[in-house]
């Protein structure tokens, strides 16, 4: 394909994804069962992954199934099945409170654009983007990186050893 | 890469069908040969029976009655599961789904492959995670104490095994230089142990700890005993799958086996090989020099390690009782995670130092 027509279609391909996108998160809070929640957040998780397959970042979209779908949703639904995951609807789900959650959103979707807007501009993706190879992320995590990489790495040890305290009895 | 074996030009729409047949013989195939020849006959010699006999020669097409059988089974949905009937029907789909997913990046042979990943081996091990939603919520939406036991026990599970599993596989990794299956498989038969190229370099051989661990992962995975107390029939009914009937039950039935069958393909192609020989036997050096024949004998040879390999695994499920929960999560935990972290360690100094 020529790489116009591969634009087009990625084009077309982005916007239907996004599309099924924003709807699984309008349903996420709008449906009546926590159950039903995660599993339409599994859809926009999927979503995100997709897109990364768009944008031809394979490592990163591998990553997102795995620690996304694969294990926090799993824990999420495990966490959820464990307390009080009903069968059918659950009129308690809503709090009254949950209009303040509009103003955060707004906040936070303001911020988005306007980091974007500023880190970016107008900047394109080449066109003829080759495939980022797995290589060059790692060259990249265990070079320039190497020092947030391993503050991360705290911080996961240290939530970790935090969980461990609290479960513990004795 | 050698010429392509058709060396016709086909349309996309005409290699996506052809794909998508393909798959379905990658998943079906293996999943029937290890149901007639291990459910059926192994373990019915390895307890002094028979097995079918009836139908067809030595019982073969028992397989085609049973699933016939269950086709023609009503779909049932237990009462109080309906206000949740959509997801109750999904979730086998699920699980079968990643089953599908899993086989797309396994190769067959040096042109015969669905997909040629860049990080082939990550993603089966992402997809593979995936049919643990489906049978977590197949256990919830069953509305039946015991499914939900038995779902909530399986994903214990799976979460736990599928961490050996990945680090396991790091090893191999590290050894081979990539991710992608089809150069592992090269990786491995165009290798050489100190200068002595006759068998290439499995990795079965430098590698064995990381097998071990991967064959046990995978035993874990699939929830064969002695890891079977997601579906534990002497205290659970049959798990997560009580509930089931008709072909849905069978949806269950093919996914588990059929993704016995891939794990065990692409086990082979990480340690044994995969669908290659020796290249030293025919003079090849590299993939461009390999003949054509091999996108033919590659697949059988692939086919016959699965099915050694498949062999195992029943063999432990067969001979073996269950394990208690926590003793299971005690193996993953303080024995099979610290000993595949050494091998990380150890494979990453030898990797560097020769």
């Amino acid at each position: 394909m020529v790489a116009a027509d591969l634009l087009i279609a990625q084009n077309i391909g982005f916007y239907l994804i996004a599309a099924i996108m924003v709807f699984g998160a309008f349903r996420v809070v709008t449906t009546r069962n926590v159950v039903h929640a995660a599993l339409w957040l599994v859809v926009v998780l999927a979503g995100a992954a997709a897109q990364y397959i768009l944008l031809a970042a394979e490592f990163v979209a591998v990553t997102q199934v795995l620690v996304y779908i694969g294990a926090v949703m799993v824990l999420f639904l495990f966490g959820t099945m464990l307390t009080r995951a009903r069968i059918g609807t659950d009129s308690e789900l809503n709090n009254k409170n949950w209009f303040m959650g509009i103003p955060v959103a707004v906040l936070l979707l303001a911020t988005l654009i306007i980091a974007l807007n500023d880190g970016f501009g107008d900047e394109q993706l080449p066109t003829d983007a080759a495939v980022v190879n797995t290589q060059q992320i790692s060259d990249q995590i265990f070079g320039p990186y190497l020092l947030p990489f391993w503050a991360l790495s705290f911080v996961l040890l240290a939530a970790t050893i935090g969980a461990i305290v609290l479960a513990r009895r004795d | 890469m050698s010429s392509a074996l058709i060396a016709a030009d086909l349309a996309y729409w005409a290699q996506s069908l052809l794909r998508v047949l393909g798959g379905l013989v990658a998943v079906l195939l293996p999943a029937g040969t290890v149901v007639y020849l291990f459910l059926f006959k192994m373990m019915s010699f390895m307890q002094s029976r028979l097995g079918p006999m009836e139908a067809g020669p030595y019982g073969s097409m028992q397989l085609f009655a049973e699933v016939g059988k269950w086709l023609q089974k009503e779909d049932i949905v237990p009462a109080n599961a309906q206000p949740e009937a959509r997801i109750f029907k999904m979730a086998p789909l699920i699980v079968l789904a990643s089953t599908f997913l899993l086989v797309v990046v396994v190769p067959f042979g040096p042109d015969a492959w669905f997909t040629d990943f860049e990080v082939g081996i990550f993603y089966a091990l992402a997809v593979s995670s995936v049919s643990v939603l489906g049978i977590l919520i197949a256990g919830w939406s069953s509305a039946n104490k015991y499914s939900l036991l038995g779902g909530l026990r399986a994903a214990g599970q799976l979460i736990a095994y599928e961490l050996p599993m990945v680090l396991a596989v790091v090893g191999v990794v590290i050894q081979a230089g990539t991710m992608n299956l089809q150069q592992i498989v090269v990786a491995q038969n165009a290798g050489s142990m100190f200068g002595w190229n006759g068998v290439g370099n499995p990795y079965i051989l430098t590698q064995f700890v990381a097998f071990i661990i991967f064959m046990i992962s995978v035993q874990a995975e699939l929830t064969q005993t002695p890891f079977d107390m997601p579906i534990a029939e002497s205290e659970l009914v049959s798990g997560y799958m009580t509930e089931y009937s008709g072909f849905r039950f069978l949806i269950f039935f093919i996914g588990e086996f059929a993704t016995a069958g891939v794990f065990a393909m692409i086990a082979s192609v990480l340690f044994l090989g995969g669908w290659g020989v020796p290249f030293a036997w025919f003079g090849w050096t590299d993939m461009d020099s390999i003949d054509n024949w091999m996108n033919v004998v590659g697949p059988l040879i692939l086919f016959t390690k699965m099915i050694v390999l498949v062999f195992f695994i029943m063999w432990v499920r067969f001979s073996f009782p269950r394990f208690r929960e926590d003793q299971l999560q005690r193996f993953a935990w303080k024995i099979l995670i610290p000993v595949s972290l050494v091998n990380i360690m150890v494979t990453a100094v030898l990797k560097v130092a020769f």
